[in-house]
């Protein structure tokens, strides 16, 4: 068989390679401590971060030379064995700042909801990919779904509502591989109108609609058809009932904690001991960079443990504190352009598979990135998921390296069909 | 189907374009247009630590130290940061059994668990040797230093006062001050407390979440180095402090040594009295509860808080007054008729001197209402209005009846009275008293009150023959300060020193000629002049004596005073001043037998009187 020469995408390894190490360097300064600034010490963070970047990196290179139809092949089995390991995890997992996400295997522990993306995303790149797929039938979207329920669902059981949000990622591929763009108009509406319905007075809110739906109507369509009349109500019915679940929603589903973030996030109360607190002290830490930053090692805020999981959710107000808007804004320009390429890379592809796979992985990127920096800057509620690459923890970013590796293997052979 | 939707990648990647602008704007936001967060930051991440300057050495006349301070050490705790850690190994290298170890813990936890709290209080260095190489295997402990007072000889308690921790009323005061600071409470420590305390530092700090300090901000640029307090260089004689002390142990009373020519307290004694010492560190609160509830009031200057009738001391300013104003003259005499007055048996006196020696009481019984109804009114009650304010301005001017302008705090300084008009027309009524009224003024009793510094300042007034200066304990402090201004003015009675020479000689007779009331206090070549005084009061007699010597050129004037003693100011005060004025002048006292008798006889022994106080080990 033909073997093709690796050409391997220097441009996303050497983005990945920056954003880890200077993700170190940040932690290092996080957790910096002037007794114990030796650089490998395994009883600090940045130490152990160290040691995690060293696996990760021979994972990187084991990918890399693997053969790439083992992940094709082996789609469905990781996949397997991932949701195992998430439903065994509900029974064992230890407690870590309240969710049960984490199992521990002789002293190391571990986040098996992090591979879930992963193996998700191959697993679905794979169902996507058979040569019988019909997207219009109903049962192809219903098996899809499935597919991305049970992680998400698993997930979300283990209290860990961050990670299980990320697999709405997977709306994008699928948006990508033909599945209707009004999901997505429908899910920004969703968010504007829950938004909106907890701001402001429900009934004026429903008049606002109606005059859109009257403005639609007999401004905005120069013909109208009975179709149109019944189309507009059916909308504005939907969306009255949506607003007025929103209370029900907001009330008895949600937890406490996650109401008062969201509170908070909205502006309606301001609790800056309590759940405020994180997102009010982060804010603080990265308004006090500055242009330039406070220099690295000198941050005064970060250093001091007044942000809460510094190191880990909150390690960008670190960047923002010592690196000011330059380094900040740079990062954010970093991560922009290794999604932008990874689209680019995965349009690049032959196969189905690799495409959609290439498209799952910047999408999951990308939703971390939003949700994270997002959280961080307060445009977000509090939602404790890590910044690819860059936050502490060894799971994550084997996870994330793991995930971002064999697309790049993929992307590698790209005239290969798998 | 593969490139039908490829369009939609545009989509994609304006999706994640448009967040990563928003999340640059959103930055720019906070980071450059927004300083309210940049305030914020300031308020929070720096912590402005003091620094405490060393508080200034207290020395005596001969440059002997006095006070200085020691090194003592805070066993500090930060709960949560104890790590591996072997609690009976701790207990063991600290000294504490494992029921203290849990309870200090469970206080230190409630305080807080990240805050540092202290764990144990103020450590001598001795002990802290014990473990401080074994501290490192201590994690979350660390040591904080702080200096504490230290009196190198336990005398002077009272003079020197003490230091405590400042109050509210403190902290209104001064804003120097911050809650947990020490402060002078009472003697020179509170009196020079400015001079003392010195400058204190400012360390900025970074400080985390839980206010613990991660380092300096800045490498220590904006910060300043505190100040040592000056030195303060006493008038004290450390030595004749201690013997003083030493005489005056099972007695309740006091001495004041001054030296008349420059007013500088040599020697200021009140008995009982206590270890400076005990009112430092760690057994502070208890000695001082002990201290402030004992019945003889240790803690009390009597030196300068009590108010006691002179008796017969108070004849010498008398004398003066009657001279001065021409009711009598150096050579008035008067026959002792005891109808008037009581008095003891002794031929009458002939002269103002020879009434001196003998302390006729008749004799300035009538002295006294000459100086009273000196006959300017038909009035009696009139002419008594007038002659007592006379009479009180020239006691006024021998530094009586007002509190003396010492450098030791005002609050702890008693008046004395010299009862004026308005003081007697508050009794009896706007002229419903005369003469006969008042009378036992004449011989220091009835309402004159006198503080025992005033009492020594009347001896150094005779020494001066004339005027005194404002008794002081502090001569310079720093490292060119002049003594202050108020110390080197002349106070003047007015009174020609003539007449004071009458007065010594008479003093002079007290102690030297048969006849005279104090024998006892006669010190073979130094020429000792005193006057003996009896006070009568509710209890015993309290035994008085004023003294200076030598008569020529006087180094030392004293008052000895000693409560509910049984005899009078012969048996008990004026042997202790004329062992004080040898140790003084001779810098030894060769009467052994007499030194060993007056230390430890208690002249009241019926009377509850607790012992010395000794510091407990």
């Amino acid at each position: 068989m033909y073997q093709e020469r690796l050409k391997i995408d220097w441009l996303s390894v050497a983005l990945w390679a920056v954003l880890m190490l200077f993700g170190w360097m940040n932690i290092y300064s996080a957790t910096y401590n002037e007794g114990h600034a030796a650089l490998f010490d395994l009883k600090t963070f940045h130490g152990k971060q160290l040691l995690w970047m060293g696996v990760t990196v021979l994972m990187a290179v084991l990918i890399l030379f693997s053969e790439p139809r083992f992940f094709s092949n082996g789609a469905y089995p990781i996949y397997a064995v991932v949701m195992a390991l998430l439903v065994v995890t509900l029974f064992l997992a230890v407690t870590v700042n309240g969710g049960k996400s984490w199992i521990e295997i002789g002293g190391f522990r571990f986040q098996p909801s992090e591979f879930a993306k992963f193996a998700t995303a191959l697993a679905l790149a794979k169902y996507m990919s058979a040569i019988d797929i019909d997207w219009k039938q109903l049962h192809t979207k219903v098996i899809a779904l499935v597919l991305v329920a049970i992680p998400a669902g698993l997930v979300f059981l283990q209290h860990d509502t961050g990670s299980a949000l990320v697999f709405v990622a997977f709306v994008f591929p699928l948006f990508r591989e033909g599945l209707s763009g009004g999901i997505l108009v429908v899910g920004a509406v969703a968010v504007v109108l829950f938004i909106l319905a907890l701001l402001v007075n429900k009934y004026i809110l429903l008049g606002a609609l109606a005059l859109v739906a009257v403005f639609y109507l007999f401004v905005w369509l120069n013909k109208r058809s009975a179709k149109d009349y019944w189309r507009a109500l059916g909308v504005l019915v939907v969306c009255a009932a949506f607003i007025f679940s929103v209370d029900f929603v907001f009330n008895h589903v949600l937890e406490s904690h996650q109401r008062e973030r969201i509170d908070v996030l909205l502006g309606k109360t301001e609790d800056l001991r309590g759940s405020g607190y994180n997102v009010h002290q982060s804010k603080i830490a990265i308004g006090s960079g500055g242009l330039i930053g406070k220099g690295y090692l000198h941050g005064t805020l970060t250093k001091a443990d007044f942000v809460p999981e510094q190191h880990t959710d909150f390690i960008f107000c670190t960047v923002g504190e010592e690196w000011g808007w330059l380094g900040s804004s740079v990062v954010v320009v970093l991560y922009i352009v290794l999604l932008v390429r990874l689209v680019n890379m995965a349009e690049r592809q032959r196969s189905t598979f690799s495409r959609f796979y290439g498209y799952s992985v910047a999408s999951i990127l990308f939703i971390h990135l939003f949700v994270n920096v997002g959280m961080v800057l307060g445009l977000v509620p509090v939602i404790g998921i890590p910044l690819p690459f860059f936050s502490y923890g060894g799971s994550s970013l084997l996870a994330f390296t793991i995930l971002l590796f064999i697309f790049i293997r993929l992307d590698a052979t790209k005239n290969q069909l798998y | 189907m593969s490139n039908r939707y490829a369009d939609r990648s545009h989509v994609v990647k304006i999706i994640f374009i448009v967040v990563g602008v928003l999340f640059v704007g959103r930055l720019a936001m906070l980071q450059l247009f927004n300083p309210k967060y940049r305030e914020l930051a300031k308020l929070q991440s720096l912590r402005n630590v003091t620094q405490y300057p060393a508080r200034g050495f207290i020395y005596d006349r001969h440059g002997a130290l006095l006070v200085h301070n020691e090194a003592v050490y805070d066993l500090m705790v930060v709960p949560r940061m104890i790590k591996d850690f072997d609690t009976a190994y701790f207990c063991e290298s600290v000294g504490i059994t494992r029921e203290d170890f849990n309870e200090r813990m469970t206080k230190a936890r409630k305080y807080s668990p990240y805050a540092a709290s202290i764990f144990m209080k103020q450590i001598s260095k001795e002990e802290y040797a014990k473990f401080e190489n074994k501290m490192f295997r201590f994690k979350g402990f660390y040591i904080s230093q702080r200096t504490l007072r230290i009196y190198d000889r336990p005398i002077a308690a009272q003079v020197l006062g003490y230091v405590g921790e400042v109050n509210q009323a403190d902290l209104d005061r001064d804003t120097y001050y911050r809650q947990g600071d020490y402060i002078g409470k009472s003697g020179l420590e509170k009196s020079y407390e400015e001079v003392l305390r010195g400058v204190k530092g400012k360390k900025i700090m970074h400080v985390d979440v839980h206010n613990r300090e991660v380092g300096p901000y800045r490498n220590g640029e904006f910060d300043t180095l505190p100040v040592e307090g000056y030195n303060l260089y006493t008038t004290l004689d450390a030595d004749l402090q201690a013997y003083a002390e030493e005489l005056m142990a099972n007695k309740r009373g006091c001495v004041v040594a001054l030296e008349p020519s420059t007013g500088e307290v040599l020697a200021m004694v009140s008995a009982p009295t206590y270890d400076p010492n005990l009112l430092v560190g760690r057994i502070r609160g208890e000695n001082y509860n002990r201290l402030n509830s004992d019945i003889a009031k240790p803690m009390l200057n009597r030196a300068l808080m009590g108010q006691y009738p002179p008796g017969s001391i108070f004849k010498v300013a008398q004398s003066m007054v009657a001279l001065d104003l021409g009711v009598i003259t150096p050579g008035t005499g008067f026959v002792c008729d005891k109808s008037l007055v009581g008095c003891h048996n002794h031929p009458s006196a002939r002269s103002v001197q020879e009434a001196i020696k003998m302390s006729c009481n008749p004799y300035y019984y009538q002295v006294y209402r000459r100086v009273i109804q000196q006959g300017k009114y038909k009035s009696i009650y009139k002419d008594s209005q007038y002659g007592l304010t006379v009479w009180r301005e020239y006691m006024l001017r021998f530094g009586f009846g007002q509190k003396l302008d010492i450098d030791l705090p005002k609050g702890g300084l008693s008046t004395g009275n010299i009862p004026d008009t308005a003081y007697y027309n508050r009794w009896y009524g706007k002229e419903r008293w005369a003469f006969s009224t008042i009378y036992s003024n004449s011989i220091g009793q009835g309402e004159v009150t006198v503080v025992p510094i005033q009492m020594a300042n009347l001896a150094a007034i005779v020494a001066n023959r004339g005027y005194y200066i404002t008794p002081h304990v502090v001569r310079y402090y720093g490292p060119d300060s002049l003594c202050d201004e108020r110390y080197r003015e002349h106070h003047e009675t007015g009174i020609k020193p003539e007449y004071f020479d009458i007065a010594a000689a008479g003093m002079y007779d007290v102690v030297h000629t048969a006849g005279g009331t104090a024998r006892r206090a006669y010190v073979d070549g130094l020429d000792v002049c005193g006057k003996t005084g009896t006070a009568e009061n509710f209890g015993n007699d309290h035994s008085v004596f004023i003294c200076f010597a030598p008569k020529n050129d006087p180094k030392i004037a004293l008052a000895v005073y000693v409560e509910n003693a049984q005899g009078g100011g012969g048996t008990w005060a004026a042997p202790i001043a004329g062992l004080l004025v040898e140790k003084y002048i001779n810098g030894e006292v060769k009467r052994k037998d007499v030194e060993k008798m007056y230390k430890e006889i208690n002249p009241c022994q019926k009377l509850p009187l607790t012992r010395r106080v000794k510091k407990k080990k």
